[in-house]
């Protein structure tokens, strides 16, 4: 079986690059001062978001087992998921125990 | 088909504006939680999208969901015992190796591309269509710009959690310091560069993965503890950035947007730690501390008095106000409770407790707030280095629990030495100053501690938290 590949044009190029330029922007803005209690969160939060690789990984997971080369990709995509999940899983997950703690205090 | 496509992009788009909330709202106190279940739910939905439509663009061997399941299953179960178990101590580990995971990951996805792709590439590559050599330049930039940027995220990670869990060896590291790293840095993008050239090769794929790894291990190998919160948020942004660079592999906007949102926010907390140090990046990145403050240690030996718990507890006798100093030290020997122990008794006897937090105490950003929020000491009570230190001059104690460099007078006094210039709290203003720590001996900089030595100044020798239970005891007998 042989998969068509893809095509990219300058148009799609372009947007996608100042999707990624204005990104970067955007992100300085975003959080220009923090206070130090959420130092810790955000970084672990941020860290979940970065787990959005968790979208190709699923896409690359999903290759048919058939052939040597093609099973070496499905099983690269499993163990990439897995590690994707454990990065969103544990990373909401924990930014939620620590924020829960610094609730409680707030009383 | 292409309507699914857009349809699908649009909802991407969603996703990323949740992730856009989701960041704005952790960085202030009262939207922090919220932002966290809108980060959340951004996720939820982007992967409910990925997988509908691979359902619906399934070809006929339908969608290989065994395997789907596979990974999201076991992701998912190590992902939630990690959190649940993980103690506030450990914090900082467990960041570290997520921000690893995180890079691993989109390097993988780089590389699964790849090799999936590789042989029909080369087929392609003699009878090109239109458009094809774009993809194929931005797809193989990608891949190695993942690969390079995820794989040192990786293995930095690693020896950073294992330099936190005290597990690293210190001789280990690889010899050539700086010229070691940039021979790694140009052997990865060599290969990068002859995997343009050349996909489908295995050598040069092998290359690029080992030369990587090694580059992250080069790198943090040599950086000291005190520096970690520096480290940690810097790895913490690389990951952004290796799924950003994946983003372009695979062609999804989610990706682009979200991993450069948290490369950027990354760099923000980056900036921030070293300028609580006052030490530039490529300070922290490039020069060990130990080189530059080798000589300071090796003067005469002055040695300090040691005092006993009960002496030092007379002095919160009648004190108004007291300054509790954490540093990494309390971390350690997890003193955490018995500090608040000990403030809630001061506090019964009608003295004011406070809790100076400098911004780079402990290994990771945030570090001290984290514990002392476990202990439930109240968040008002916590102030910020400009907030406290007009304070010092009227706090009749200053109790510092394992914290050095950051009480370091030598800040102001050596203007020239590896510590001037660093923001630093001003115990030394305190009428008497308790310090709880293991030895006199010099913290992270190297450079020997004057206040150790001053008649203002009672030194409890030993483990913070069996010194710090004595002197509980103390109090309480006040």
């Amino acid at each position: 079986m042989i998969a068509v590949l893809p095509t990219l044009s300058p148009e799609v190029l372009i947007a996608a690059l100042s999707v990624f330029v204005l990104s970067i922007f955007l992100g300085f803005e975003l959080i220009s001062k923090v206070p130090p209690t959420l130092h810790t969160p955000l970084m672990s939060g941020a860290n979940a978001i970065s787990g959005i690789t968790i979208v190709g990984a699923l896409v690359a997971a999903n290759v048919a087992m058939e052939g040597g080369r093609s099973s070496l990709a499905a099983g690269i995509g499993v163990l990439a998921l897995a590690l994707a999940t454990i990065n969103v899983v544990g990373g909401f997950l924990v930014t939620g125990r620590m924020l829960a703690m610094f609730k409680k205090k707030e009383r | 088909m292409d309507q699914i496509t857009h349809l699908a992009d649009l909802g991407y788009l969603v996703a990323a504006a949740l992730f856009i909330l989701g960041i704005k709202g952790l960085g202030s106190p009262r939207t922090a939680v919220r932002g966290n279940q809108l980060g959340a739910a951004g996720m939820f939905l982007a992967v409910l999208i990925t997988v509908v439509q691979m359902q619906a663009e399934a070809g006929e061997g339908g969608v290989q969901w065994g395997l789907v399941a596979l990974g999201l299953a076991a992701g998912g179960a190590v992902g939630l015992l990690m959190a649940k178990r993980v103690e506030m101590t450990g914090m900082p580990e467990l960041v570290a190796l997520l921000n690893g995971f995180g890079g691993a990951a989109s390097s993988l996805v780089g590389l699964a591309e790849l090799v999936r792709l590789a042989p029909e590439m080369t087929a392609a590559d003699g009878d090109p269509a239109a458009g094809y050599a774009l993809w194929r330049a931005v797809f193989l930039i990608g891949v190695g710009a993942s690969s390079l940027i995820g794989w040192t995220t990786l293995t930095g990670s690693v020896v950073a959690m294992l330099k936190l869990s005290g597990k690293w060896n210190d001789k280990l590291g690889l010899p050539g310091g700086n010229a070691a790293k940039a021979v790694l840095l140009a052997g990865a993008v060599v290969s990068a560069g002859m995997l343009f050239g050349d996909p489908a090769s295995t050598t040069w794929l092998v290359a690029l993965t080992v030369t990587s790894c090694l580059l992250g291990v080069a790198f943090v190998a040599p950086i000291g503890g005190a520096d970690m919160p520096v480290v940690i948020s810097f790895l913490n942004s690389l990951s952004g950035v290796a799924a950003s660079a994946t983003g372009f592999v695979v062609g999804n906007n989610a990706l682009i947007i979200s991993g450069s949102l948290v490369g950027a926010a990354g760099l923000i907390l980056t900036g921030i730690m070293c300028k609580a140090m006052n030490r530039p990046f490529k300070d922290v990145m490039f020069k060990a501390y130990g080189a530059a403050a080798g000589s300071s240690g090796s003067g005469e030996k002055r040695s300090a008095r040691g005092y006993e718990a009960d002496e030092a507890a007379m002095t919160f006798d009648g004190a108004r106000l007291v300054i509790v100093v954490p540093g990494y030290g309390m971390a350690v020997s997890q003193a955490q409770h018995v500090v608040r122990e000990i403030a809630d008794e001061l506090e019964a006897k009608g003295t004011e407790v406070r809790y100076a937090i400098h911004p780079v105490a402990g290994r990771m950003p945030g570090h001290m707030n984290v514990l002392l929020a476990e202990a439930n000491v109240p968040y008002d009570k916590l102030y910020e280095l400009d907030d406290i230190n007009s304070a010092f001059s009227e706090c009749d104690v200053a109790l510092v629990v394992g914290a050095n460099d950051t009480v370091n007078p030598a800040a102001h006094t050596d203007p020239t030495g590896p510590l001037g210039g660093m923001p630093i709290l001003d115990v030394e203003k305190a009428r008497t100053t308790i310090i709880v720590k293991r030895s006199l001996s010099p913290g992270y900089a190297g450079v020997d501690n004057d206040l150790f030595y001053r008649s203002s100044t009672m030194m409890l020798f030993g483990d913070g938290k069996k010194k710090l239970t004595e002197l509980l005891s103390s109090v309480k007998e006040l």
